[in-house]
């Protein structure tokens, strides 16, 4: 029973498979599809995260799978951070899966059994990411996984702004994945082994490192949509259904994580505090940039896609302080921030799922993801409303929930950091620590926009009226991830023990193994004294007080209300129309951050006949890199244009040419 | 948690809830001497929320949920607050329950809340606070924890009850970075409690108000608990500022001796604050909307500088 | 040397470089005055400071020629300076304020790592303080270059001096009394051949924007 845990993850991973030919079997069945095939998956998701649970305090496993080429096999190996990302997958997989059986519709783009395959491929791609052992088994669960979700994201393939973002998000994981490639190849070290095992025993000069670092930060950056590659994102969520928004938002970004810790921490060795700074620098502008741009957004897909970067920004933030912390030999710190990296990841699976899957059921009931034709819609779908209250003061980061507790941790990870031996570092660290506090708080206001505009107030539109809730199936998902952001929350202890072994096992030293973690009610990673923090108990307390005050209210006075129409300040005209639309919440932030947006304006004159308002808001980087690299690439082929002569024996020359030098080369 | 500790507790909270609606009839008092208007009794916001108290409570036709748990939401969030800080004694047992970063997180819970309930009834006057509102804290809230960040760095802890044992019995010492700090502190805190020159709490006209406009709605029991919520805030606000910065009198745990002490200086603190506060609003106007992310982001980027004096200077 | 009047030096270290940063986010023309004289009164301060720790009398004299020169005389001078030639409407900066502050802020990080090598061999009272002081004379820098007005330019000038100032007496307690007696005089009669440039700008363009200056280029 030595492999036990790594069998059931490989059983897992083969029945998804199953189920995704099962898909193909019953291709016109729908029912079947909805009703069996995604509850089932949903309970395999369970079995994994159990599974991966079991494995993560243990010592890794390994096994090679001898599929795939001749004397090429598959390594793979569960460890402690494996697993964790296993975890991750599955208690965040199990939601969407279930919700997804409630929320396909039939007739909508892809046939529900070719759908059905597409996405339990990309499942299983994911987990064989995140225990592949080899480069050879990595590169090809990746790819994998980038071309199911490419096929997810063009479901509804007949919408050409569809096909432009899928195009446009296949483009960039591969270009991302040629890094990743390279990477590997510096990795490797000439010694033509390409087994994660040989890599970690490759001792490489810090040149060769800090390249096969960048590499990897340009690859996995362009996974997880870091300045300058995000530009994928805010195209590809709006466009695909709803559960596979919130899998690639809540789960693939993520396995781009684990690949950057993978080889910064595990495969490189010790890192040196540059790379820290550089990843502190890029992560800082990413969660800014996202916070920013999401204020501005009126599609609600694209809010949350551009809050994805926000929070990728955060980890990545995160991930270089435990670089400059190790690099430096302080590895309580270390360890500190890479469990805050961790956490979060956690964290922002769980909520950031729950509210594509919220936007979901929106979708479904009104067709509409314009922000500014919604509103009122808590009256009408009460279940979807609540949950996504709970998602929104998540990804807010309020107490008492999820994101606060590791928006804590990362705060108390950037304090006390006097024993940096640069001072400019020294100095830049708290710089640092003021953006993350500001980025928590732009955060609050885009989600206090996101509910109140569609959620809250009166209807814009008369039709939502007709609105209605989420079906069983989608409750079920819904209720499970909800459920997710609240026992996260409340019990930071027990999630934090459960990361334990990883940072232990990466940097050297864990914060439970030092011994004052706090007991389970209080967390307090350094020492009580020093910092702490009970969500059970602030909990605890607000609701006695909410409590008490209702009912000593009632005791003394009385509980009496009377509906009446809202007070209109005496104006006499007040519509639905005039609320806060999303343009209008957003315009304060807009005006701040004025020289950061690329802003189209249409004001209506004052002759206008039928004036119209409209602001576009747009990408400054896609005209400022990607347009000039198009630019740029265009005036290349017109000069590559010129070998052009449409005659075969010139092409054949050609090719006798560059044979004929090369044969020259090797003999240099 | 012995049941000395427990007997402090409630007495903080007794304390608070006591002190608040009084702070404000103090600060209003000042006001009205200042403005040479003849000032209402000490006692009036008690009658104000007696009153409130017994008056129906009328709610919008739309209103959801949402808008009848705020009031009591925010209420708990601003109690709960004034049980985590110092204001007679460092012996507060319920105190590590949540340091500096969660208790700014637990006035960010409110401020959401209040936010949402205002744009909840679906008028343009409550979205437009909302909106204001939201746009006041963003960057209030970092400001205020870059001040409480520079505390925590000269006291080596973010939790509250240490940093002011910590800056109240040390040796004599001058601390540059908390001049820097104690500016940031009182423009954020002006701006937090709706405050001249951000918001004016006496304001009749909609389109100049910012706290005012979201609780538009609100009236009877629910406005009553609004009203003691943001009498709790500045009465936690005012309190933190004297713990951070002026923290002598503040009495150890187990010193029952500087316990006799504790009360009158809290008084004379608070009753020199709140004249102050008067005078402030007094002497400024209040600002255009769009010069109220300058002057907090200024307040912001003072308590950055206050952190980065203290790790230069290491005062 | 005892270690509080240390920190009173900090202290008033810390005071120089708040007034910086307010001069370099103030609009109006006579709350940036007000501010000179503040910021002339924190410095002579601390000259007296360091003169009672380090009982070299000629500092006393000097903290009483700042004081004189830096809070009485030339803010009445700067005073009626506006009141005559009528500019004490707000001036708009040439780049918004935070952003101002945000490089500010750069500029205290990177003078003071610039200052710590040199602070090392220093055997003064507060070694953190020549920091302070480069910081300060390089944000009066940065206000005269934001500043489209010919008087806030004059007054960052000014205050660049007192930055100057500080970092004598702090790091070296103070130049010989020669010197700064030169120096007083120097900013005395710069103040007053500034003064007589200004009227020239007015007559000869009706206006203080420096803007107008842009028109002497050769082309």
């Amino acid at each position: 029973m030595t492999l036990a845990a790594l069998d059931g993850v490989l059983a897992v991973v083969a029945a998804w498979f199953a189920i995704g030919l099962a898909g193909i079997l019953a291709l016109r069945n729908f029912r079947v599809v909805a009703r069996v095939l995604f509850p089932l998956s949903a309970a395999l998701s369970i079995a994994l995260a159990a599974v991966a649970l079991t494995a993560l305090p243990g010592a890794p496993q390994t096994t090679v799978l001898a599929i795939g080429l001749p004397d090429l096999p598959f390594h793979l190996r569960l460890d402690a951070l494996s697993s964790f990302f296993l975890v991750l997958l599955g208690i965040a997989s199990a939601g969407i899966s279930i919700y997804a059986g409630g929320y396909f519709r039939e007739g909508e783009g892809t046939a529900p059994g070719t759908m059905c395959l597409q996405y339990h491929v990309f499942l299983a791609g994911m987990a064989l990411v995140l225990i592949a052992d080899d480069a050879y088994a990595f590169m090809v669960s990746w790819e994998m996984m980038a071309l199911a979700s490419f096929f997810l994201v063009t479901t509804n393939h007949r919408i050409p702004e569809i096909q432009r973002a899928g195009y446009l998000y296949l483009l960039i994981a591969h270009i991302g994945a040629i890094a990743i490639l390279l990477c590997f190849g510096v990795l490797q070290a000439n010694t033509g082994d390409y087994t994660f095992d040989n890599m970690r025993a490759q001792q490489l000069s810090p040149f060769w490192a800090s390249c096969a670092f960048l590499l990897a930060l340009f690859g996995f950056g362009a996974k997880a949509g870091i300045l300058p590659l995000h530009i994928w994102l805010p195209e590809a969520h709006p466009a695909a259904p709803s559960p596979v928004s919130a899998l690639m938002s809540g789960v693939m970004l993520k396995t781009a994580i684990y690949g950057l810790t993978r080889v910064t921490f595990d495969l490189l060795g010790t890192p040196l505090w540059w790379w820290g700074v550089v990843a502190l620098g890029l992560g800082l502008a990413t969660a800014l940039f996202g916070a920013i741009f999401a204020a501005a957004q009126v599609d609600m897909k694209r809010l949350l896609a551009y809050s994805s970067i926000e929070n990728i920004g955060l980890i990545v933030i995160a991930f270089g302080l435990a670089i400059v912390y190790t690099a430096y030999q302080m590895r309580s710190l270390a360890a500190l921030a890479m469990t805050a990296m961790l956490y979060h990841c956690l964290n922002h699976a769980v909520f950031k799922s729950l509210l594509f899957l919220g936007t979901g059921s929106v979708l479904h009931a009104t067709r509409e993801r314009n922000l500014g034709k919604l509103g009122g819609l808590m009256r009408f779908m009460p279940w979807v409303a609540w949950t996504t209250l709970v998602g929104v003061i998540a990804c807010a980061g309020l107490p008492p929930t999820n994101g606060f507790a590791s928006e804590w941790l990362l705060l108390q990870s950037f304090l006390f950091t006097g024993g940096l031996p640069n001072p400019y570092l020294k100095m830049l660290v708290p710089v640092f620590a003021a953006g993350v506090v500001l980025v928590a708080a732009l955060g609050g206001y885009v989600m206090v926009k996101f509910f109140g505009v569609i959620f809250l107030g009166r209807p814009r539109e008369e039709r939502l009226a007709e609105a209605r809730d989420a079906g069983t199936l989608e409750r079920l998902g819904l209720a499970w991830l909800t459920s997710g952001c609240v026992l996260l929350g409340l019990f930071p202890v027990a999630v934090i023990e459960l990361i334990d072994p990883i940072p232990f096992a990466l940097v050297g030293r864990g914060l439970a193994q030092s011994g004052h973690l706090g007991d389970w009610l209080l967390l307090a990673p350094v020492s009580a004294e020093r910092a702490s923090y009970s969500p059970l108990w602030v909990t605890l307390a607000t609701l006695v007080i909410v409590l008490f005050t209702v009912i000593l209210v009632r005791r003394f006075y009385h509980g009496r209300v009377r509906r009446a129409p809202p007070w209109g300040c005496g104006y006499p005209v007040q519509t639905a129309r005039m609320q806060d639309t999303a343009e209008g919440f957003g315009q304060p932030i807009r005006q701040i951050f004025e020289p950061f947006y690329r802003m189209r304006r249409e004001l209506p004159s004052s002759f206008d006949t039928a004036p119209r308002y409209r602001v576009t808001v747009e990408d400054p980087l896609w005209g400022w890199v990607y347009l000039r690299i198009a630019a740029a690439i265009e005036a290349i082929s017109r000069f590559v244009g010129l070998l052009q002569r449409g005659r075969i024996a010139i092409y054949l020359l050609y090719s006798f040419i560059t044979l004929v030098t090369l044969l020259f080369l090797t003999q240099l | 948690m012995n049941l000395e500790g427990v007997i402090a507790q409630l007495a903080a909270m007794l304390l608070a809830l006591v002190g608040a609606p009084l702070l404000v009839g103090w600060v209003n008092q000042c006001r009205a001497w200042l403005q040479n208007r003849r000032a209402p009794p000490l006692t009036q916001p008690f009658r104000l929320l007696h009153k409130l108290f017994w008056k129906e409570s009328v709610v919008a036709h739309e209103a959801t949920a949402i808008y009848r748990i705020t009031p009591y939401v925010v209420f708990a969030c601003m109690l709960l607050a004034s049980m985590i800080i110092p204001t007679l004694s460092t012996n507060l047992p319920f105190a590590p329950v949540a340091d500096a970063i969660a208790l700014v997180g637990i006035f960010a819970l409110a401020r959401v809340f209040i936010s949402l309930a205002a744009m909840d009834i679906g008028t343009a006057f409550g979205s437009m606070g909302a909106r204001r509102e939201m746009l006041v804290g963003f960057l209030a809230e970092p400001a205020f924890l870059m001040v409480l960040f520079t505390a925590s760095l000269i006291s080596n802890s973010t939790s509250l009850v240490t940093i002011v044992s910590n800056i109240a019995h040390r040796d004599l010492a001058i601390l540059p970075s908390l001049a820097f700090a104690g500016v940031a502190f009182t423009m954020v805190s002006l701006a937090e409690n709706a405050r001249v020159p951000v918001d004016n709490p006496a304001t009749h006209l909609e389109l100049t108000m910012i706290h005012e406009a979201m609780v538009l709605e609100y009236s009877g029991r629910h406005l009553a608990l609004i009203e003691w919520a943001a009498a709790l805030k500045l009465f936690a606000y005012s309190c933190a500022g004297l713990a951070l910065f002026f923290p002598w009198g503040v009495a150890e745990a187990n010193d029952h001796v500087a316990l006799l002490w504790a009360l009158p200086a809290l008084v004379v603190k608070l009753a020199l604050g709140g004249f102050l506060l008067a005078l402030v609003e007094t002497l400024l106007a209040k600002m255009r909307i769009f010069r109220v992310p300058e002057y907090l982001a200024t307040a912001f980027l003072l308590g950055v500088l206050a952190l980065l004096v203290h790790l230069l200077l290491g005062a | 040397m005892n270690p509080l009047t240390t920190q009173f030096v900090n202290l008033f270290a810390s005071v120089l470089l708040l007034l910086a940063f307010a001069m370099l986010a103030q609009r109006r023309i006579v709350a940036l005055i007000n501010l000179f004289a503040l910021q002339g009164l924190a410095l002579a301060g601390s000259t007296a400071t360091v003169a009672f720790a380090t009982g070299q009398h000629h500092l006393y004299y000097s903290a009483a020629i700042t004081f004189a020169l830096k809070v009485v005389v030339l803010p009445y001078v700067l005073h009626r300076l506006i009141r005559q030639l009528n500019v004490k409407w707000d001036i708009e900066t040439l780049i918004n304020i935070p952003t101002m502050m945000l490089v500010g802020i750069l500029l205290v990080v990177f003078s003071f790592n610039l200052a710590i090598p040199i602070s090392q061999f220093s055997q003064s009272i507060a070694r953190g303080t020549l920091g302070i002081a480069l910081a300060c004379v390089l944000m009066s820098f940065l206000m005269m270059i934001t500043r489209s007005k010919a008087v806030p330019q004059v007054i960052g000038f000014l205050s660049m001096e007192n930055g100057l100032f500080f970092a004598a007496t702090s790091a070296t307690y103070g130049m010989p009394m020669v010197v700064e007696l030169g120096i007083a005089l120097d900013v005395l009669v710069g103040m007053v051949i500034l003064g007589v440039f200004l009227f020239q700008i007015r007559e000869r363009f009706d206006s203080l924007d420096i803007h107008h200056l842009e028109k002497l280029r050769e082309d």
